[in-house]
């Protein structure tokens, strides 16, 4: 059970109302600000012929550098005499065109080839990764220039070529994306359902990876634009086209005679892709969902328990501990709602409860490890009398190397993959106590042998890939009792692996248990693992305890609804099929 | 005609192993099995034994190095993506992850449909059968306009089984249906596949870890071991007196939820683990 699974999938959650991406976008001022500022530049490009009779390239002598507001030429006219606010309304259609061609070639090849080298086999896809690399090689805006004389000038085929020198990025997005859609369970399903390669990745892989592909576009867009303004005012192509570059250009030059001829331009180009930007980033938060600010958990309490925590001679008490999340519309959601527990030392205390019951996040309020945005709202939770919620967090981490220790759900993601296995442990031991490397390296041997590895140098030096995932698990339970703990805190320490080896795991733990006189704390939502272990229950559902006694008493005698219900489920070891197979019935047979 | 619906007979898979030139590693070593119409045949063992991939090569999603898989007589060990669309109309599956088994994107009425759809349906007819399909697994037939995300884990599997009953299969691969879920969760879905397959007459292919599970669904259970099965026979017997050392050390292994039944079984499962070295010994020592 993840944190997040914790967090985002509660029990009982009421779905938020469904939005699409647009709706979304609707509500998200950026986006729509955005929006409009490109769609009144279109409508203006659109409708250049209705709104200005000035061809924009009718050059009046009458007009020389004429300032703005001068009859007849609202914004001025250049030094040829050409009417600025109509080269202005007709470069649009030019950007706009440029942008179209350049990102719609690059989406066509970049998504095309991206799937397919995605999808299939390793040779084809090394095949159109070796192309698309030599592509990205290509110095762009040189390559351009240099092919001026095969385009013939045409910003449209200049682009063109623009869109093949913008695929790879596209290609790359597409790919990686397709490399990890294309063995997601959906996609076997869809296999066994006998769709074609082609209709697969139609409708479950593009579909999935659209998002990503349409933030691009718009950025590649922008890109595109600038590209063809670049071009432009370096001259490059043909001059009887309007456009924002040539402008520019022309405005630069005439710049101490009239300083605001640059300006226009250079206004609608920054409006242009600067819209573009943003409205790319507004989709990706439409996508992608905003990320909800973490705010640093407030750590001390509102009410803290203190006069009869002090008075229980328990190793570990929690009394009405309450953690909470803030919630996007700004409230706060309990998912612990006031949890009491107490575990005598060298006693075995079983966490049981299903997922979204909030027993993850009491284990992880005890070790002080729970996320950023997590905020304990009341309760105490004290450690041979002292008072944990109070302590800074330095001294949570010397406590949790010395007398706190911990054993994860997944031993394997909790080992680094880029260090041995024994690397890992010497750190661990000498970063809670003063040992020589060579001590410490001793100590792991020793450790690892009591842990029931048979060859503990082999295991020293192996990284962790190379060991299975009872082994990790060994492993990591050598680490957390190194320091010889008082208080153990196991988190469905064996729901990862199998049977034979939880079996195996649970013997070892009892053993070290005895051994070590520690106390321990096992979160889990296996009941025959509690039976084998714990000494007392505490049966945990909607983040409250609704029960707790010794093992004997929950098991024999469930005094709760919910207890009584969870132990029902229970699948009895003696309840075998006996029902023939089924006839077919005329359903299946038509 | 053969007399079971599904036959594997001698079946090998081979991955290919990671590393220049390395021999490619074999995960089952000649597996035969057999399921007759209406029956369930559980299939359990460790991760890595090999168990998940006799699905997997029955469905297409891996491919075979050797040995026959026939459905209702006809081979369907290689079968292209025509023939596999055919076959699906029988054959189908009920993944483990309920979280990744349904595109995120899609409406549950579309992905409910899509198998449907393929097989040349007219959509009403379709959305006709998405209904009566909601109200079989107990989802409300609102959540046609849904998508995954809105549903729990034990929702999305019923939603999953739906989709695998779309066709009226006459066989379906369960892969570890339950294991993702909570033990409620597990219990009720259970039922459902059990009602299913009184009222429809369905096979199943359960494929699970988990003895217990296994014990409760399936008339016959195949124990796989380090890709060969190395036991099979009707889930009564098998489950309470194994014959084969590994299905012994597995069935004492699973912890009973009582404290006191579960101190006897570690018990027994430390002299059975004694004994069994110590015959080990005994052999290597003859041998």
């Amino acid at each position: 059970m993840s944190i997040e699974q914790l967090v985002v999938e509660p029990s009982q959650v009421t779905v938020a109302p469904r939005r699409s991406v647009f709706g979304k976008l609707l509500r998200d001022p950026q986006a729509v600000i955005t929006m409009a500022i490109l769609f009144i530049i279109v409508m203006l490009g659109i409708f250049t012929p209705w709104l200005t009779s000035i061809d924009p390239n009718e050059a009046q002598l009458s007009a020389y550098n004429a300032p703005p507001g001068t009859p007849g030429h609202i914004l001025g006219a250049d030094q040829s005499g050409r009417d600025i606010a109509s080269r202005l309304l007709h470069s649009i259609s030019t950007s706009v065109i440029a942008g179209l061609i350049g990102a719609s070639v690059a989406l066509v090849i970049g998504t095309v080839f991206g799937l397919i080298g995605g999808y299939f086999g390793t040779k084809i896809r090394a095949g159109t990764e070796w192309l698309f690399n030599l592509i990205m090689t290509f110095p762009g805006l040189l390559l351009l220039i240099l092919l001026m004389p095969v385009t013939k000038g045409d910003y449209r085929a200049t682009m063109l070529i623009f869109g093949v020198l913008l695929s790879p990025g596209i290609f790359r997005i597409v790919r990686n994306l397709v490399v990890g859609v294309k063995n997601e369970l959906f996609v076997d399903a869809a296999r066994v359902s006998g769709l074609s390669n082609l209709r697969i990745l139609a409708r479950h892989v593009l579909f999935v990876i659209r998002g990503p592909i349409i933030i691009a576009t718009a950025f590649m867009i922008g890109s595109a634009i600038g590209i063809q303004s670049g071009l432009a005012f370096l001259g490059v192509g043909s001059n009887t086209v309007p456009s924002f570059g040539a402008m520019i250009a022309e405005g630069f030059g005439n710049l101490y005679v009239q300083p605001v001829q640059f300006v226009w331009p250079s206004l609608m180009l920054g409006l242009m892709t600067a819209s573009l930007v943003l409205l790319g980033n507004s989709l990706r938060d439409a996508f992608e969902g905003v990320r909800p600010k973490a705010s640093r958990a407030t750590r001390r309490p509102v009410t803290v328990i203190t006069e009869s925590a002090a008075a229980d001679d328990a190793l570990l008490v929690v009394q009405d501990l309450a953690i909470g999340y803030p919630t996007p519309s700004g409230g706060v959601r309990e998912v612990v709602t006031g949890v009491s527990l107490r575990l005598e030392a060298g006693k075995t205390l079983g966490l049981v409860g299903e997922s979204g019951s909030g027993k993850t996040q009491t284990a992880f309020a005890v070790l002080g490890v729970l996320p950023p945005d997590a905020r304990i709202l009341r309760g105490s939770i004290t450690l041979n009398g002292r008072e944990l919620l109070d302590l800074p967090e330095a001294k949570m981490r010397q406590l949790r190397g010395r007398e706190i220790a911990y054993i994860p759900q997944e031993p394997m993601s909790n080992l680094d993959p880029s260090y041995t296995v024994g690397a890992q442990l010497v750190e661990g031991i000498r970063a809670s106590s003063k040992m020589t490397a060579k001590d410490a390296k001793a100590r792991v041997l020793e450790l690892l042998a009591r842990v029931g590895i048979t060859d503990p140098r082999r295991t020293f030096d192996s990284y962790p890939h190379q060991i299975s995932g009872g082994m990790a698990q060994r492993v990591l339970i050598a680490g957390a009792v190194a320091s010889r703990p008082t208080l153990l805190i196991a988190d469905e320490p064996t729901t990862a692996l199998d049977v034979t080896v939880q079996a195996d795991i649970l013997d070892l733990l009892r053993d070290l248990q005895q051994e070590m006189g520690m106390a321990v704390l096992i979160v889990t939502h296996n009941f025959g693992v509690v039976a084998d272990l714990c000494d007392h229950i505490a049966v945990m559902t909607d983040g409250t305890v609704v029960e707790e006694g010794t093992a004997l008493d929950i098991f024999r005698n469930p005094q709760h609804e919910y207890t009584q219900m969870l132990l029902g489920s229970i699948l009895e070891d003696t309840v075998v099929r006996t029902d023939a197979p089924s006839r077919p019935t005329t359903e299946a047979v038509s | 005609m053969s007399e079971h619906f599904l036959e594997v007979s001698d079946l090998r898979v081979s991955y290919p192993s990671r590393g220049f030139r390395r021999p490619p590693v074999e995960v089952l070593h000649g597996v035969s099995l057999t399921i007759a119409e209406g029956e369930t045949l559980g299939v359990v063992g460790e991760s890595g034994s090999g168990k998940t991939t006799i699905g997997r090569a029955i469905l297409g999603l891996a491919k075979p190095s050797g040995g026959r898989i026939t459905l209702r007589g006809e081979d369907i060990t290689h079968a292209g993506t025509a023939e596999r669309r055919r076959i699906s109309r029988d054959l189908q599956v009920v993944f483990q992850d309920p979280y990744t088994s349904l595109n995120p994107s899609m409406t549950i009425g579309d992905i409910l449909s899509e198998p449907l759809i393929i097989q040349g349906t007219s959509s009403k007819d379709a959305s006709k059968r998405v209904r009566s399909l909601l109200d079989k697994v107990g989802l409300p037939s609102d959540a046609i306009e849904r998508r995954p995300r809105e549903f729990s884990g034990g929702q999305r599997q019923r939603v999953a089984i739906a989709r695998a009953l779309a066709p009226s299969p006459k066989l379906i691969v369960c892969d570890e249906p339950v294991s993702a879920l909570d033990l409620t969760t597990q219990a009720r879905v259970l039922e459902l596949l059990v009602d299913i397959q009184r009222e429809t007459g369905v096979a199943y292919l359960f494929v699970s870890h988990d003895l217990s599970v296994v014990r409760h669904i399936s008339h016959r259970v195949a124990v796989v071991y380090k890709g060969d099965i190395v036991e099979t026979g009707p889930a009564a017997d098998v489950t309470s007196q194994p014959e084969h050392p590994y299905t012994q050390r597995l069935l004492l292994a699973a912890p009973v939820a009582d404290p006191l039944e579960q101190q006897q079984r570690r018990a027994e499962r430390r002299r059975l683990i004694d004994l069994q070295r110590e015959q080990d010994e005994q052999a290597g020592a003859v041998a």
